[in-house]
């Protein structure tokens, strides 16, 4: 199973699925951030972003994810002021540039998001700009992995472990899913080669019954990982649960604001309601996303959901598996 | 979403720095990495260096990229 939606992306994009074996099925994991955004964080964050004198900032991937009733592009065209930016240090710009409003970065991301969004924190406070808030919706990996070892549901061989999460955390923290739970770990690059190197040692390893963890990405991943990365992130973020689309809740597989930080805390500044978020009927993005159920499962793939207009989320976002499938085929 | 891209450092000022990504060149952050200098190669995932590359490596991905745009640039000749 790859965890990393980018690597979803750059294995369906490669044809190295085609290639394998029969006998090597690559599945695709709970890796796309904004795939699993649970459907009352998205709600959560469109009425946020309706509110008066809000400018709403988010990645690009995030605006088309359809909400209960909606979607932030929708909410936009609805004359809402919703912008993409590219960095949190973007968002912290507009802030800056715009002091009578209230800016909000809705915030998603792993591991290799989260720490430069503590930064943009920290430098919001260093600077003292104070209508700037964050939704903290960023999910750990960890956590998540342990479930999907240890499912009944899902029976996964070995892990593709995520690259650029892997710089920020280092390789230690998948000792205990390689030791524990007997699954192999190698973590990768993105390059056809690497993915295939990395491929290679994942079944030497699975043949020879053993499970250890492998950096198949040395140039930019080590044991150790980014120190200053998890430094920053620590002083802004401690783990807080989170829910996970087609998982629920998790403990511990979230983050949310130190009490120093609390102001910046978007959900603490605005405390909307949100009325009971529906997920898409017919969409079976959360089993997708547990490899429970692959794209071609689901009766709107292709048909009713297409990425011109998506139903769930793993169909919006470029990195989403169904939105991978469709653009690549997949099998 | 976890896209990060290799670029070399050109010039570090503070806590910015700009970056070469292949020639097209950004300001980006340096608040989340420490031990970096001028000429090194770093991944870059929204506006900030995450990581530091071993820079042989990087030329190496530097130069698939390159092949790549070569390629494009000569299908889209085809197509004109």
């Amino acid at each position: 199973m790859e965890v990393c939606g980018t690597h979803t992306m750059a294995i369906a994009r490669s044809g190295i699925k085609k290639v394998l074996p029969k006998e090597i099925e690559l599945i695709s994991g709970p890796g796309c951030p904004v795939c699993v955004t649970s459907q009352e964080d998205i709600d959560r964050a469109i009425i946020i972003a309706e509110l008066d004198g809000v400018i709403m900032t988010t990645f690009g991937d995030m605006m088309r994810v359809p909400g209960t009733t909606g979607s932030l592009e929708e909410a936009r065209t609805d004359g809402a002021d919703v912008r993409i930016v590219y960095s949190c240090l973007d968002a912290l710009e507009i802030a800056e540039d715009n002091p009578e409003k209230k800016v909000v970065f809705m915030g998603v991301g792993f591991e290799t998001t989260s720490p430069t969004v503590a930064s943009a924190v920290i430098e919001a406070k260093k600077r003292g700009i104070n209508n700037f808030y964050v939704i903290a919706n960023f999910k750990l990996v960890f956590p998540a992995l342990d479930i999907i070892a240890g499912s009944s549901k899902v029976k996964v061989d070995g892990f593709i472990c995520p690259g650029h999460v892997s710089v920020i955390t280092g390789s230690l923290p998948y000792r205990r899913i390689a030791e524990d739970f007997g699954k192999p770990c190698v973590i990768m690059g993105f390059e056809d080669a690497d993915i295939i190197k990395g491929i290679k040692s994942l079944v030497e390893q699975i043949n020879s019954g053993q499970s250890r963890v492998e950096i198949e990405y040395k140039r930019a991943v080590n044991e150790k990982g980014n120190v200053k990365a998890n430094r920053v992130l620590n002083e802004v973020f401690e783990p807080g649960d989170a829910d996970w689309r087609g998982i629920g809740r998790i403990r511990k597989s979230g983050l949310k604001f130190r009490k120093e930080y609390a102001s910046f805390d978007a959900g603490k500044k605005f405390r909307v309601k949100v009325p009971k978020s529906r997920t898409p009927e017919g969409c079976v993005c959360g089993e997708v996303l547990q490899g429970i159920k692959s794209p071609s499962d689901c009766k709107l793939f292709g048909k009713k959901c297409t990425p011109m207009k998506p139903v769930g989320p793993c169909m919006v976002s470029s990195e989403g598996t169904c939105a991978a499938y469709y653009k690549y085929g997949g099998r | 979403m976890c896209l990060a891209v290799p670029a070399k450092i050109e010039n570090i000022d503070g806590t910015s720095a700009v970056v070469d990504f292949g020639g097209t060149k950004r300001k980006i952050s340096l608040g989340v990495l420490t031990g970096v200098k001028e000429g090194d190669h770093v991944l870059v995932h929204a506006g900030y260096a995450i990581g530091k590359v071993g820079a042989r490596e990087a030329e190496d991905t530097m130069k698939v990229l390159d092949e790549l745009r070569d390629v494009i640039r000569e299908e889209t000749g085809k197509n004109k």
